[in-house]
Parts: C-alpha cells; structure tokens; sequence
C-alpha cells in the first residue's frame, strides 16, 4: 500500500510538538505544568523514533529497535515523573508554593 | 489515509498548545492526555500498535492520572494571575521561533524526509505481530537493559517513599 | 603437596601471619608469638622437604604487569639448587630466632608488633630468594628494607633507635637507588628483567662500557644492603634492635641478600670485568677496614657488627671474583650460622647481665654461663677460622678462589684480615667470660633458659659441621669440605691463614689476659675513622644548600607565580560568572535552549 505520507509530515510535527513543549518551559512558572511540558518534549522525541524506525523497512518489516527504545524511554519516563513528582510535594511541603520564580536561593 | 494524519496531528499539537496555554493546571493536565491520544493515533498509523496502546496506557492513563492527583492533592491556586512578563515572552518566542527554522533547514537540507511511507508485509500469523517481535528483542539482544530499568524502577519506587515520609522542615 | 604449592605456601605463610597479628591478634600477644613461630616452624619444615630434592621451579608466575612487547613483569618464583640452599638457611635460622625470641621477648610491650614485624621479614626475605626477576626482587628487597627499619626501630622510645632505624632506611635507599638504575639499564641492554632470559641475552650485549655501568648500578644495592663501604655505617647501629633481630636481620640473612643477589646474576657480574674488579676491591676494603673498626670496639654487639661487616666483605669479594660466587655462597651459609649463633649468644649474655652491652662491665662469665660460653666460644672458632669448623672451610674457599685468579691486591687485604680476625674475637672472649667480674649486673648472671640455650646448641652444632657433605650434600654444589683436597693442596693459602690464626690468637692473649681495662688506644680505629662525622658534615653542609635554594623557589617563584596567580585568576573568573546566576531555573533553561540553537546552527552550517 503505497501512501503518500513521506517522513517529513512526522518530523515537522514532532519538531512543532517539540517546540510547543519547550516554550511552556520557558514562559509557564507553575513547576507542575512545567514538568508536563517536559513529557511534551520527550513525546516529540518518541514520534521521532517511531517515524524513523517505520520508514527503515527491511524485508518486509520495521526496524524494531526503535520501539524497544521507546519502551526503555516510556519506562524511565514513568519512574521519572514519580521521582520528580515527590520532589515537588516535598517542595510545596517546605516552601509552600509551586513558583518556580520564587525558588531562587540559588541566586547569586 | 492523509487525512487522518492532519486530524491527529492537529489534535495533537493543539493537545500541546493548550497545556501551554491553560491558565488552570487541571485544564492543562487534561489538553495533555488529549495530545497524548492524538499522539497515540500516529503511532497506530506508523504500525506501531504496541508502542501506541503503552502510550495510551502509561502515559494518558497512569503518568497523568498521577499528575492530576499531585495537582489536586496540593490544591494549587487556579493560575498565575500574573500576566507572563514581556521579556520572557519575547526570548520564548525568539527561541521557539528559531528552533522550529531551525528544524525545518535541517530537514530539508538532509532530505531524507522525502522518503515515502514504505510498504511493509501484513502482520498476521501469531509469530508476525510487532508485539511478539518487540518481546523477542526485549528478552534476547536487550535481556541486561531490562534487568536495568527493573532496578531502576525498583530504586524509584522506593525513593519516592523515602522522600514522601521524611519530615521536611 | 606438588612443589610449586610448597613454594608459594613458603612465600605467602609469613605474609599471612603478619597480617593477621596486625589485623585481628595484637591483643594477645603470647598467641601471636607462638601464631609465628608456628608459622616460621612449618616453612622450615617445608623448605627441607624442598632442599631433599625435587624439581626445578621456573614457571609458578603469574602476570603483574603487562604492557605489551615492552614490557611484562610477572611475579614468579624460581627454585634451584641457590634458591633451596639459601631458603634453608633463612627458614633454618629464623626458626631458632623465633624460638630464642620467645624468651628473650618474654616481657616486651610490644611482643605482637615485634612477631609481625619478624614474620613480614620471613615474608620479604622468601621473596627475595625465590623471586624470578628483577622487579619482583627489587619489590621483596624494599619490603626487607622497611621490616627491618621496623625492627631496628622496635624500641622507639629509645631515641638511639629510632634515629638507628632511619639511618638504617636511609642509607639502603641510596643503594637502592642505584640498584634500581641498574635493573634499568640492563633491561635496556637485555631487553628482558627476567634472570634467565638476561642470562641467555647477555653474550649479545656489544657496548662493554655500558653493561659495567649497570652491573656495577645493580652492585650498588649490594653495597646498601649488605652494608659495604661506603655505605657500610647503618649496621653498626642497627644494633640498636633487639638482638636476636641482629641476629637473623643484620647477621645472617638480610645483609646476606646483596650477596645472594650479586650470586644470582653472576653471569652479568662475570660478563663486566671491570665491574667485577670493583666488586672484589670494595669487599676487600670493607672486610679490612670492618676488621680494624672491630678491633677498638668496646660494645659486644658492636664488635659482632664490624665483625659482620668484615665476613660479609669477604663475601662480595668473593663475587667480584671469577669463579669465585660458589665460594661466597659457601661462606654465606656458613657464616650464617655461626654469626646467628654468636650473635645469640651475645643476646644470651647480655639479657643475662640485665642489658649490659659493655664487654669491659662483663668478665668472669665462662663460670657463670657455662652453656653460653662454650656455644659463643665454638662460635668465634668458626669465625676466626679454626680448622675443621665450618667457617674454616669457606674462608680457605674464597681466599683459594682470589689466589687462583691472581687478585692480588684484594688477597693481600683478605689475608690481613684473617690475622686481625682472630685478634679481635679473642679480645672479645677473654674480656666478657675470663677474669673476674667488673659490675655487678656480672656478678649477678644467671645461666638462660632452655628455651634460649636449645637454639644455642643447634647452631653451635651447626657452625661447626654444617661445611660437611651430610648437611650440605645436596645445598652447595661446589662448596663443601674437602680434607683430601685440603692436605693434597697446601699452599701458601692455608699456611698463611693458620699463622694468622695463631699469631692473632696469641697476640690477644698476650695483650688482654688479665687486663681490667684496654691496654691499647687508637682513636682512629675506635671511631670508626671518622666515616660517620664526615657523612654528618657532608649532609649538613648539602642540606642547608639544598634548603635554602628551595626556601628562594618558594618565595620567588612559587609563592606568587604558581600560588597567588592562580588564586588570582580564579577569583576574577568567578565573580564574572557571577553574574550569569540569576537563581531562577527558567533563565537557566533560556541560556541553555539559546546554547542549543547555538549547536545546532554550528553543526549544521
């Protein structure tokens, strides 16, 4: 079945998904919302994978590797979230916020 | 065909822009599973049916859920009322702006993403699904990784108790 | 047990010993001591059922060092018949040594310390004697270095003893040192540090002027450890151990190392002639100037240490000589014995007399001790060459070794020697057992324990026929006695060493019978030719230069170019990048995207 989707429509949509992730990054100041524009980011990155082990055909069949790769990367994203997540409870526990603006005592 | 490829990817990145942009983090949380699903249609149209069901299932169903979860467990004040200041705004905009370029030139110029969806064979007998072909990596070439990320998950798990009992002052 | 588990075992069971004194048994300090004569009993046990024949050990190794063609060191034991003889002389006399230590150490705080320190000594001297190459040897050479400077120094309250122990450390670095450039440079010259294989490659070896530069480099260590002039002034006063430490340590066995290694290369010795003339001079020297330093010596330890010094030169004479390393070896093993046994003995005396080490405080002891006496008396018999006794026999054997070769100039020296030799021994026996009693620490000697006089007799036993074939049939391939030989062949050698046995015995008695106090005075002799001050003043002097040439790199140099710019730079660096830590995460976040923009642009245009 020939289509007549090339690998670019996944790269740019990836690249904008990616692009979207990390002006959230950059402009939202709520460290819980921050934290799920990084999964955006690390999403954009997972379409890539997938993408490029789609159109790496041999013999009939997709390169797998690139999924292994995502579930290694779907897992550690799982404990990560948990990690950060606590991180962040233990935060709002002490600081009472959740501004990354008002978490500066690194400042200077 | 096409066609539903614009459909999910618009859900997607508008999935993406409204986390972005929700002033509520509830909201935000909820535009994030909608991008998920979208993002979990294009996999499905990559064949890759494993890898979308998992990101439905960890990531919309278990990583948000828990996101959800923290945000009303630390009942946040609804937004940021604070309007983002003029010179954030505009430093995001330079950099996203010259990233996506930036992107775009790179895809280009390589050209390799004008290759076209390449046909592969149809999956059907029971040793053919990519299912059985990711499981057949996982415990053979990738037997130690895995082994790895067990450990890894382990450690997380009990990091996360530790840090959730202790006293922080 | 196959032989190469008996070897390693020899080697490692020391080693284990000392370590677990160190680690777990310190606190109870008589089970330590018997933990280590146990330990030094059962690898003398194995090293007869070694020396009683067996096979030949070459290949027990296993890699250290691996750099590829260039380089590869293995630790690897050898046996042959030099390794079996002279194990057995270690384990033999470090037996007896554990044994009289456990009485003469009876009291000691530091009963457990001194046992480890003996066992790490039988660990390195093991290493020594079984090594395969010249890195491992050089390895169990420092190791014997450091035991002893922790024995030296076992009584470190004792100021004495512990400027002695550093002398000790010292000094052997300087050999060491050169020691060390020789294996170097042989290596250059071989290719290999291996005994064998430098044995086969050193035929090949053309530039002649080198290859005596390094045998004499590698000589140099001998001249450290085994005490030669010039570096001969640390064993005096390593007396400052307890005795029988002098007595394994500085008598028989690791003063003897230099001699056993120049023994175990002596196909490079032999292939440097000049070399090997230096060799035989040196000893030559240090036998006669050790022999009149002994003469003027009023401490017993002392007279036992120049006496040492002077056995020990005949021995590296005996190696400078062609032919002449079988001869030494021979002199080694018996020397052994009957140095431990005097020096035993002179434990026995002095722990006796509560510590007096002053022979002119002794007197009258022959009654007292009569044990003691007769054992120390068959022992100075061996020493200044008595016929029949052992020591006889090896010493007919070098200076045979020098007259067949036509050295005469370090002959002469030997000769003199074995007038002066008996002299002093003499001396040293009429003054301490004859006459009557000088103190009262004299007055009241006791005879020692039999744990003491067991070893006593043993050695005695041994000093005097340990040349013979029974016991040294399958030991020394070409030194035993030889009484046909002996009568068949006697020459100028034999005749001027027996008058000189009996004119220096004579003469002793002449001089000293009777005598309360020295009726001879030669301040050169009795200080020991000034060597030691010379060396004080010299080190000053190379000191205070030294020191201060760094106290000006350190002001002017140093100081403000490697120490305050630095600082300076540092300082002015990091409170630009200051700056740049604005503590909001989010602008971290910004530089670093930026940064990222930045990368990618560069690697793509």
């Amino acid at each position: 079945m020939e289509s007549a989707l090339t690998l670019d429509h996944f790269l740019i949509v990836s690249g904008f998904l990616f692009a979207i992730g990390l002006a959230g990054v950059l402009v939202r100041r709520n460290i819980i919302v921050i934290f799920m524009c990084l999964e955006l980011m690390l999403s954009a990155a997972n379409l890539t994978l997938v993408a490029f082990s789609r159109f790496n055909v041999h013999e009939g069949q997709p390169s797998y590797e690139g999924h292994v790769l995502l579930f290694f990367i779907i897992t550690v994203a799982a404990a990560e979230v948990a990690v950060g997540l606590a991180i962040i409870v233990a935060l709002y526990r002490s600081r009472e916020t959740t501004d990354v603006g008002k978490l500066n005592t690194m400042k200077n | 065909m096409t066609f539903l490829f614009f459909i999910f990817a618009a859900l997607t990145l508008f999935g993406g822009i409204g986390v972005v942009v929700n002033r509520n983090p509830v909201t935000s949380a909820f535009s994030m599973i909608l991008s998920f699903l979208g993002l979990a249609a294009l996999f499905i149209q990559l064949n890759a049916y494993l890898v979308g069901v998992l990101q439905i299932l960890v990531y919309a169903g278990a990583i948000m859920v828990l996101f959800l979860f923290i945000i009303m467990l630390l009942d946040i004040p609804k937004a940021e009322n604070k309007r983002f200041p003029v010179f954030t705004l505009g430093a995001s905009v330079v950099v996203v702006v010259s990233f996506v370029t930036l992107v775009i030139a790179v895809i280009t110029k390589s050209g390799v993403g004008a290759a076209k969806l390449p046909a592969i064979e149809a999956q059907k007998g029971p040793g053919q699904s990519d299912v059985h072909q990711i499981g057949e990596l996982l415990f053979s070439t990738y037997w130690f990784p895995v082994q790895i990320v067990a450990v890894l998950l382990l450690v997380a798990t009990v990091g996360v108790v530790v840090l959730s009992k202790r006293e922080l002052k | 047990m196959d032989v190469t588990t008996i070897a390693w075992t020899v080697l490692l069971l020391p080693l284990i010993v000392a370590v677990s004194i160190l680690l777990g048994l310190k606190r109870w300090s008589g089970l330590a001591s018997l933990v280590s004569t146990g330990s030094a009993f059962i690898t003398l046990f194995l090293c007869i059922r070694l020396a009683g024949g067996g096979d030949d050990l070459e290949a027990a190794s296993f890699s250290w060092i691996n750099m590829g063609d260039a380089l590869q060191i293995d630790i690897g034991l050898v046996l042959d018949d030099l390794s079996r003889g002279m194990m057995l002389i270690v384990t033999s006399i470090g037996f007896l040594v554990h044994l009289f230590s456990l009485a003469y150490m009876k009291d000691d705080a530091g009963k457990s310390r001194y046992f480890a320190g003996l066992s790490l000594f039988m660990f390195s001297m093991t290493g020594i004697v079984l090594a395969d190459n010249f890195i491992m040897m050089f390895i169990f050479w420092e190791l014997v270095g450091v035991s002893s400077y922790i024995l030296i120094g076992h009584w470190f309250e004792k100021d004495s003893a512990a400027d002695a122990a550093k002398k000790a450390f010292l000094t052997n670095r300087i050999g060491d040192f050169g020691f060390m450039i020789g294996i170097l440079l042989v290596w250059t010259l071989t290719g290999s540090i291996y005994f064998n294989e430098i044995a086969a490659a050193v035929g090949g070896v053309e530039n002649a002027k080198l290859l005596n530069i390094a045998v004499f480099c590698v000589f140099c260590g001998a001249i450290g450890k085994s005490a030669q002039l010039p570096l001969h002034v640390w064993l005096p006063d390593a007396m400052e151990g307890p005795t029988p430490v002098s007595a394994l340590i500085h008598a028989a066995t690791m003063v003897a190392a230099g001699v056993f290694m120049l023994a175990r290369v002596t196909f490079l010795v032999e292939s440097a002639e000049m070399a090997a003339t230096v060799i035989a001079w040196i000893g030559a020297i240090t036998a006669l100037v050790a022999a009149l330093m002994a003469l003027q010596q009023n401490d017993i330890k002392r007279i036992l240490a120049y006496s040492t010094l002077s056995q020990l030169g005949y021995m590296i004479m005996a190696q400078g000589v062609h032919h002449g390393s079988d001869a030494g070896m021979f002199h080694l093993y018996t020397h052994a014995f009957f140095k431990a046994l005097l020096f035993l003995g002179s434990g026995a005396v002095i722990y006796a007399c509560h510590h007096e080490q002053d022979i002119w405080k002794m007197g009258g002891l022959r009654k007292k001790m009569p044990i003691t006496f007769i054992t120390f008396a068959i022992g100075t018999a061996a020493l200044i060459a008595v016929p029949f006794t052992s020591g006889f026999w090896s010493k007919e054997a070098i200076l045979e070794a020098a007259h067949h070769e036509h050295l005469w100039g370090p002959y002469t020296l030997a000769i003199i020697v074995a007038f002066l030799t008996p002299f002093y021994m003499t001396r040293l026996v009429i003054v301490a057992f004859f006459g009557k009693n000088r103190s009262d620490n004299a007055d009241h000697a006791k005879e020692v324990g039999p744990i003491m006089w067991v070893p006593l007799a043993l050695l005695a036993f041994m000093a005097v026929f340990s040349a013979y074939d029974f016991l040294t049939g399958p030991l020394m391939a070409n030194g035993h006695a030889d009484i046909g030989h002996l009568i068949g062949h006697f020459g100028l050698t034999a005749t001027l060493s027996l008058t000189g046995l009996v004119v220096g015995v004579s003469a002793a008695i002449y001089f000293y019978k009777g005598k309360d106090k020295d009726p001879i005075s030669i301040p050169a002799f009795a200080d020991r030719f000034y060597i030691d001050e010379i060396y004080e003043k010299l080190i000053a002097i190379f000191q205070d230069g030294a020191s201060k040439v760094c106290d000006l790199l350190d002001r002017y140099f140093i100081d403000p170019i490697v120490a305050r710019f630095p600082a300076m730079t540092a300082m002015t660096t990091g409170s630009i990048l200051r700056i740049f830590q604005m503590g909001n995460v989010q602008t971290y976040a910004f530089m670093f995207s930026i940064a990222v923009v930045a990368l990618i642009v560069f690697l793509i245009s």
